[in-house]
């Protein structure tokens, strides 16, 4: 796998003699003929904030369900700081999840639900109340200890599992669809929360998601899942940037794919006709292709200049406005090139002002460096 | 509009009356001075006094409610376990044959379940020598057969709105699947266990078909003396008996139902509480 690396801080996943914290070992999961899981494997550094990114019925829960031991694995392993704890039942492992639903006890108070862990291992009762303190001011509930699940707010019900997970301080939490129950606002709040206290507890995070912006704001690296199988593995910079696979590149954000064959190379750039475009793209890569391979360009649309004036850049398209959006921060247009073929673009609004520079209807060019585009052969 | 309402009103008096006019006239001439039950002879609770002093009503009243009170509890701890293997144990080979023969006996004609029930005491003792002869023990087992169906309907409707991952929660904190039982599953459904305890317990003082099938020398429930009685000639302290089942009856109907729709009712303003919460 090409790690390529981000900034210059030396993390344990990027130093190659780290042992894994967590090992997951070609795990398969068959319910009947269905196969959810499909020979996953991956390994997990001590810290990281990992995320399991896909689809619906992708079997991202699925595979977090055996980690917390609700399902076992019909084949392959699972190894925790060293030991197998494959076939170990949910009560045994030094593992806590967060429900989706949050999975409060509707008939205890707060308190009741955060020392429950503790109850469970027969901690003595003035370290219990202690560490309930400790837990519930960790989360800013204090003041909420004596009510019952169902007089708070979304938010703080969240809170409350959070704090009933942590209380144990296990080895490895799991988080399904931490904030999917809770509205945008909030979402971007405790996105936020949710980081700065798995940073001050030190706790392993897998984080199970849909949403791939909260992928890729909240997480140290993503695993991105497809049909039960790992389509990549990487940085949220390297699952956006360099994407390996169509399909990685079409779940995150949005992208141009313009289909074509390899004919050559100008030293850094391969060069690809593309036959619906009518003209050769040039496109940087690392990787050799030979002539007449089958390749895909790939373009994101913030990388693309849109202008009314001919652009002086080695690859120009020349299209017609169909459709324009304003988004507050950015604009996004669908320019319809003179085959017939969409193109999406954005740009950032960074002048305030009421004119557009390109508008409905206009005739504009498109344009963008060899280094802004991806050749994918898968 | 003001004529709709007033036909309205007068069905509603109408089906009122019907259903309870005849309660009613018992309540009213158990307190009735005269022996004749048909002819008011001014207010008297002689016949409450009567029906006190009477040791074959007392002992038929004593155990009627204690074959109740076992029956209940029995039927409540096998319906729940039969209601949590429905709900709980996943999909089965048969599981909506074993669902509907769960349901069955709350259909089934009395005079069967009674029937069939005395062949197999009948049988039974002749081949295993159990029960021996047919009194309170082979009464409570048929009282219990029928009610745990109630039951396991009633725990089964409870649980299946359970959310199931509070459970795997309990169990993902250290609980052992024991302990996840007694101190979640159980709490959560504990108000559909007493109102099956209280309708179980109203079942079984009720009965008078099965267990007159399977009753003894020696063993007459309530239910069983007042019919012999009442076929000997309608007495006043016969109403004055009615009374007081009355009053039992509808107090546990009652009481079991103000449970459910209490606990209904929470269930449903937490729903919307939660919903509120996240808007």
């Amino acid at each position: 796998m090409s790690q390529a690396t981000g900034g210059g801080s030396s993390t344990s996943w990027q130093q190659p003699d780290t042992p894994p914290f967590l090992r997951i070992e070609g795990v398969v999961k068959r319910f009947g003929d269905f196969v959810a899981v499909d020979g996953v494997s991956l390994d997990i550094y001590r810290k990281e904030l990992f995320c399991l990114l896909g689809g619906s019925g992708c079997g991202k829960t699925t595979l977090l369900r055996m980690l917390a031991g609700f399902e076992q694995p019909s084949e392959g392993h699972i190894y925790l700081d060293g030991s197998d704890m494959t076939d170990a039942p949910p009560y045994e492992r030094p593992v806590n999840m967060m429900f989706q639903s949050y999975a409060l006890f509707p008939h205890m108070t707060v308190a009741g639900n955060v020392a429950f862990g503790l109850k469970q291992d027969r901690v003595p009762a003035p370290e219990i109340k202690r560490r309930v303190t400790e837990a519930l001011d960790l989360v800013q509930l204090g003041p909420f200890a004596k009510r019952k699940p169902h007089q708070l707010s979304g938010g703080q019900r969240q809170r409350v599992a959070l704090a009933r997970c942590l209380i144990k301080r296990p080895k490895l939490l799991l988080l399904d669809e931490p904030l999917a129950a809770l509205d945008k606002k909030l979402r971007e709040q405790t996105q936020f929360e949710l980081m700065t206290i798995q940073e001050e507890v030190g706790i392993t995070f897998i984080v199970v998601t849909h949403d791939q912006e909260e992928a890729m704001s909240l997480s140290t690296r993503i695993a991105v899942m497809d049909r039960g199988q790992i389509a990549q593995v990487g940085t949220p910079t390297e699952i956006y940037e360099y994407p390996r696979t169509r399909f990685t590149a079409d779940f995150i954000g949005s992208i141009n794919f313009f289909d074509g064959k390899v004919t050559g190379r100008e030293g850094e750039a391969l060069t690809v006709d593309v036959p619906v475009l009518g003209i050769s793209l040039q496109v940087r890569s690392e990787i050799e292709l030979p002539p007449g391979r089958e390749v895909c360009v790939a373009v994101r649309p913030e990388k693309i200049s849109i202008s009314r004036e001919p652009l002086d850049l080695p690859n120009v398209l020349r299209g017609k406005v169909r459709d324009l959006g304003y988004l507050g921060n950015l604009s996004v247009y669908r320019v319809e090139l003179d085959g017939g073929r969409l193109v999406k673009v954005s740009t950032a609004n960074t002048l305030h002002s009421t004119e557009r520079e390109v508008d409905w209807d206009d005739m504009v060019y498109l344009g963008w460096r060899s280094s802004a585009a991806l050749v994918l052969s898968e | 509009m003001r004529r709709r309402n007033w036909f309205l009103f007068s069905a509603l008096c109408f089906g009122f009356a019907f259903l309870y006019g005849p309660i009613l006239s018992l309540i009213i001439y158990s307190f009735n001075a005269s022996r004749l039950v048909t002819v008011w002879g001014g207010f008297s609770t002689r016949w409450y006094g009567e029906l006190f002093r009477d040791p074959q009503i007392i002992d038929a009243a004593l155990l009627s409610l204690r074959i109740g009170a076992v029956n209940a509890t029995f039927a409540v701890a096998l319906g729940t376990l039969a209601g949590l293997a429905i709900t709980r144990f996943g999909r089965f080979r048969g599981r909506m044959l074993f669902t509907g023969m769960i349901a069955a006996p709350l259909v089934m004609p009395e005079v069967i379940t009674g029937l069939s029930l005395l062949l197999l005491f009948v049988t039974l003792e002749s081949v295993v020598g159990w029960p021996s002869g047919r009194g309170v023990t082979t009464i409570t087992i048929a009282h219990i057969t029928f009610s745990m169906a109630y039951v396991a309907v009633i725990v089964q409707s409870r649980l299946s709105s359970l959310d199931g991952s509070l459970e795997e929660a309990a169990l993902d904190l250290g609980a052992r699947p024991w302990k996840v039982f007694l101190v979640i599953t159980l709490p959560i459904i504990a108000p559909a266990l007493v109102a099956g305890w209280l309708l179980a317990f109203t079942l079984s003082l009720d009965d008078l078909v099965i267990a007159s099938f399977v009753s003894g020398p020696g063993a007459s429930t309530l239910p069983m003396v007042v019919f012999s009685k009442v076929r000997l000639g309608v007495s006043p302290d016969v109403n004055a008996l009615a009374t007081i089942i009355v009053l039992i009856v509808s107090l546990a109907v009652v009481v079991s139902g103000w449970l459910m729709i209490r606990s209904e009712r929470r269930r449903e303003r937490d729903v919307q509480e939660a919903l509120a919460g996240r808007s």
